[in-house]
């Protein structure tokens, strides 16, 4: 059993969820939410907990694909469902499967309509997600991309904002875009090598234009996601209208989902693509950096901001990669887990604000430190990390990449470093709005400060932020051998020869 | 003798459905309204009967009868055994609507399985008169079922459409056999083939023939730009008729173009390759745009069959064992699909309530959360969102597409599935996002209901699993065409 268990770990990650998620919407029962409620979150405990062997159990050692598993699935096109994780999955395998948790707890009393189908679409969204990070096939990587999005255009358009199924729509539109012109290069892939196996392409040698488009194939699909100026337009949408639990998984993990791939996909399979394309990207990057940062600046909805300051981070996270140096891979490679810690921190603690008083305007707010100290002492503390202070691990992964620009070219880190100055000014003008000065009104006069249930979760995230920010090394290790792996293989031309 | 009684044997099944539509037919002369339900039983043992013996007589080999008239193979097998599967949905699907709307008589019964014999035998026509004969009687059953309800003006004026633009198509489609009959010399699709082979034969007016024949085609399968009749016919005839049309004729009307393009005029593949292009792209525009103003459900749906028939085009565009197969992949997911999309429509519907506009659908997530998960798996899937059966239907054919070297119109066909998708989102939309308006229970036998959950949740079963289903469909395509 337990033999069986270590070498199905991943499947179990990704399935348990799944199964527990069903297992929840069987109890659909909007009576008694309580049975529902505990289901789910011995669900997503169950899930974190399966998570955990891939940390203790990884060998740092080791850059390349570890706990694989598989077997011949669809025979016709040679499809297989092989899965494995390496240094970068493993990160961020853990992280979705601790934010489900978080995302459980958070949603405790403040869902009452339908819990069952709410807490059913994370669960199964975790395995999903999971199943992204770890999928080593491009068709059963292409499945759990898409499918992940079936829940989340549900949890968007039933329990949200106003405008939601504005928000929703446009989100799964834009995302399907991207994908199916990626899925368009998976099959071309296909026909050129006999095989969907990610590992295949790495070694497969193609001209430059070939490699081009297929990285801007894949570029459509990542930069929807991740999202990367200019197509971020539905994030700010979406984050505003999606439910809190929903926009902490948005902003922690999907937004990742991005990221990842860049590093699995779009940059082994074209590395020549990359290097040549890297101008653009950095380019792009630096402009969601700069310019998404100011237009953070002059937002009057607190999520907006928010999913504004998303993007900006996530420009770090794009510069990183296409840098290609250890430091500005490996930084935002900790962006990406810190960012997930922070900005979920950052929507839990507006999802807080809004349970209370069901407005997100900034200016609904003021003097809210008076009532809600306790509240308003972590929401300094995550607005800080959020803006890159020292000490939290918003510094760590920003300052990692920035020093990686200054080997490159020091107006890139320049340029990117400026976000140390605007990130400070939008995230704490916020909280000085709307935490201090006189008490605004009299709703804010009644506030109550945050419960043992948002202590908890708010507690948890901080430790984690501090812990990263001070000791980012256990992280590190673990992706280390894998970058350096993969710089080596990027800094390799594919160019077949004679050409 | 020894002939014809192995001619009669590999019709056997054919035999066994019509003496059955003969028997219900003189049967319910003689049953009260109470014991009809006794025909509804014929008709079902009848596919089953003929689902057992296609079944038990299979072999892998091609056999040819009636002086090659008449061919079985796997492709016929398969075929036919996919239609006696849907046929016996639809009658399961359709008992409790005919019911409630005074149609619940022999006509009904005796009509559908006389379009199943003509799509059979559309399926195993080896000559362009079989699959002439085959056309007809699949056509002339189908005129007759939708203005089956008299007393509504609507049905019969679809009735009238449907006849008129298809006694044209079929016009058409003789007027261009009997061009290629008068090159060739031949009606038999084989000695079509071989007349053709080495390709000094190849006339002007040939390929004017074959023009024709792939109007004619067109017309029947609703390609653009002979789509008009689609939405009239889809929405003015009864719900249970347009299931039955937009279903499994398609998997005969599928046989027809591989019998006699790809059997019988490969030498002219190039020229109907490109037009069988034309019309594919023109049909997923078509389709998927006009398919966003509608209100009405079974319009909607009718334009979504249009884009679905462009992608069932691409694959055969791709002239290869490949794309047929991957075509053929696509028709039957799409009939799966079709049949648990009009399935969950008849649900809805109740005795003077027609479930046909969007707006009947707001809100059924809060009426039954069950059909409402039905319907969202049925969307997905037929916006081709994994895990269903959709997204591989998709999948087949666009690789099939790409490896014939047509990368661009796949790039196009796929900006086209993201507007497409719009639409099923809309009706997700309304059912999970939206309150409900009528908030009456939704009634249905227990048989449908069980079904009904089958058939959707197969779309979702085959989308984690669809390599049976792939291997069939190559199995059908490789035994037969190579």
């Amino acid at each position: 059993m337990v033999e069986y268990f270590t070498q199905h770990i991943l499947s179990f990650a990704i399935w348990m969820p799944i199964f527990a998620g069903i297992l929840v919407l069987f109890t659909a029962n909007d009576n008694k939410p309580n049975v529902t409620r505990w289901l789910a979150l011995a669900g997503s405990v169950a899930s974190f907990l399966v998570t955990i062997p891939l940390y203790t159990h990884f060998n740092v050692a080791d850059g390349g694909f570890q706990f694989q598993e598989g077997f011949q699935w669809i025979l016709s096109f040679n499809i297989n469902y092989h899965l494995g994780a390496d240094g970068i999955a493993v990160p961020l395998i853990l992280l979705t499967s601790f934010t489900t948790v978080i995302v459980v707890i958070a949603a405790w009393e403040v869902i009452e309509k339908r819990v069952a189908q709410y807490m059913a679409s994370f669960l199964i969204m975790s395995g999903l997600m999971i199943g992204v990070f770890s999928a080593l096939d491009a068709i059963l990587y292409y499945v759990f991309w898409e499918a992940m999005l079936i829940p989340l255009f549900l949890i968007i358009g039933i329990w949200g904002g106003p405008n939601r199924v504005y928000a929703t729509i446009k989100f799964f539109l834009y995302t399907l875009l991207g994908s199916l012109l990626m899925l368009v290069a998976f099959i071309y892939l296909y026909h050129q090598t006999g095989s969907f196996e990610i590992v295949d392409y790495y070694n497969y040698p193609m001209p430059l234009n070939v490699q081009v488009l297929i990285f801007l194939a894949f570029f459509a699909a990542f930069a929807v996601k991740i999202p990367m100026w200019p197509v971020h337009t539905w994030l700010p949408d979406a984050h505003v209208e999606a439910p809190t639990g929903g926009s902490v998984v948005l902003a922690a993990i999907a937004l990742k989902l991005g990221g990842y791939s860049f590093l699995r996909f779009a940059m082994p399979i074209a590395p020549d693509a990359a290097h040549y394309l890297s101008g653009f990207m950095i380019t792009l990057s630096l402009i969601a950096i700069v310019y998404i940062a100011l237009v953070a600046l002059a937002q009057k909805d607190m999520k907006k901001l928010i999913a504004y300051s998303s993007i900006s981070h996530m420009g770090f996270v794009t510069l990183g990669f296409f840098l290609f140096n250890n430091l500005g891979l490996e930084g935002a490679i900790v962006q990406m887990v810190s960012h997930g810690f922070i900005s979920a921190a950052m929507f839990l603690a507006v999802g807080v604000l809004y349970d209370r008083m069901h407005s997100r305007q900034i200016e609904s707010y003021g003097g809210v430190a008076n009532t809600m100290p306790v509240f308003a002492a972590f929401a300094v503390f995550f607005a800080m990390a959020n803006s890159g202070l020292p000490g939290t691990s918003g510094f760590v992964g920003e300052f990692m990449v920035i020093l990686g620009a200054i080997q490159v070219n020091f107006w890139y880190a320049f340029l990117a470093s400026l976000t140390l100055i605007f990130g400070a000014a939008y995230t704490l003008w916020m909280v000085k709005r709307v935490f201090y000065g006189e008490i605004a009104n009299p709703s804010v006069a009644v506030l109550k400060d945050i419960n043992k249930r948002e202590f908890f979760i708010l507690a948890t995230l901080a430790l984690l932020v501090l812990a990263l920010g001070v000791y980012p090394q256990p992280l590190t290790d673990v992706t280390n051998a894998t970058v350096t792996q993969l710089l080596s293989h990027l800094a390799q031309s594919k160019l077949p020869a004679g050409l | 003798m020894e002939n014809i009684r192995y001619d009669l044997i590999m019709a056997l099944p054919e035999i066994v459905i019509l003496s059955m539509a003969m028997i219900i037919l003189l049967a319910d002369l003689f049953l009260k309204q109470t014991s009809r339900i006794a025909i509804y039983a014929l008709a079902q043992l009848a596919l089953l009967v003929a689902a057992f013996i296609t079944f038990s007589t299979h072999t892998p080999s091609i056999g040819y009868g009636f002086t090659g008239a008449f061919v079985d193979d796997s492709l016929a097998d398969v075929l036919k055994l996919m239609i006696y599967l849907g046929t016996s949905l639809i009658f399961i699907y359709t008992r409790q609507y005919i019911q409630l709307r005074n149609m619940f008589r022999g006509e009904f019964y005796a009509l559908v399985l006389f379009s199943v014999v003509g799509m059979m035998i559309m399926v195993s026509g080896q000559s362009m008169l079989t699959l002439y004969i085959g056309l007809e009687l699949l056509s002339l059953s189908l005129y007759a079922l939708v203005a089956l309800d008299r007393d509504n003006a609507r049905a019969t004026e679809a009735a009238m459409k449907y006849f008129v633009l298809g006694a044209l198509a079929s016009g058409m489609l003789l007027y261009g056999m009997s061009m290629i009959y008068g090159m060739t010399g031949s009606l038999n699709i084989s000695d079509i083939n071989n007349a053709l082979m080495g390709g000094q034969n190849i006339h002007s007016v040939l390929i004017l023939g074959l023009v024709f024949v792939v109007a004619g085609l067109a017309f029947k399968l609703g390609a653009v730009p002979f789509q008009m009749w689609v939405p009239d016919v889809y929405e003015g005839s009864p719900t249970a008729m347009t299931m039955l049309i937009s279903s499994v004729p398609k998997l005969a009307a599928f046989a027809f173009i591989i019998r006699l393009l790809v059997q019988g005029l490969p030498t002219l593949a190039v020229d109907w390759q490109q037009m069988l292009m034309i019309m594919a792209v023109l049909s997923i525009i078509i389709g998927n745009v006009t398919a966003i103003a509608q209100t009405n459900l079974k319009r909607m749906l009718a334009y979504s069959t249009i884009s679905h028939v462009g992608f069932v085009l691409f694959g055969l565009m791709s002239a290869s064992i490949n794309g047929y197969a991957s075509a053929l992949f696509y028709i039957a997911s799409y009939v799966l699909m079709t049949l648990a999309g009009f399935g969950i429509i008849l649900l809805l519907s109740r005795k003077g309530f027609e479930a046909e506009q969007l707006d009947d659908l707001k809100g059924l997530n809060q009426r039954s959360p069950w059909v409402a998960f039905l319907m969202l798996i049925v969307m997905f899937s037929m916006a081709g969102v994994p895990p269903t059966l959709g997204f591989y239907a998709k999948f087949t054919v666009l690789q099939a597409a790409l490896q014939a070297g047509y990368l661009w119109l796949v790039v196009f066909a796929v900006l086209m599935a993201v507007i497409g998708a719009f639409y099923y989102l809309r009706v997700i939309k309304l059912m999970y996002f939206d309150e409900p308006i009528d908030k009456h229970p939704i009634q249905a036998p227990f048989d449908m209901r069980v079904t009904l959950s089958v058939n959707a949740c197969a779309l979702l079963v085959l989308g984690l699993m669809p390599q049976g289903l792939m291997s069939l469909c190559g199995y059908a395509i490789f035994k037969s065409l190579s």
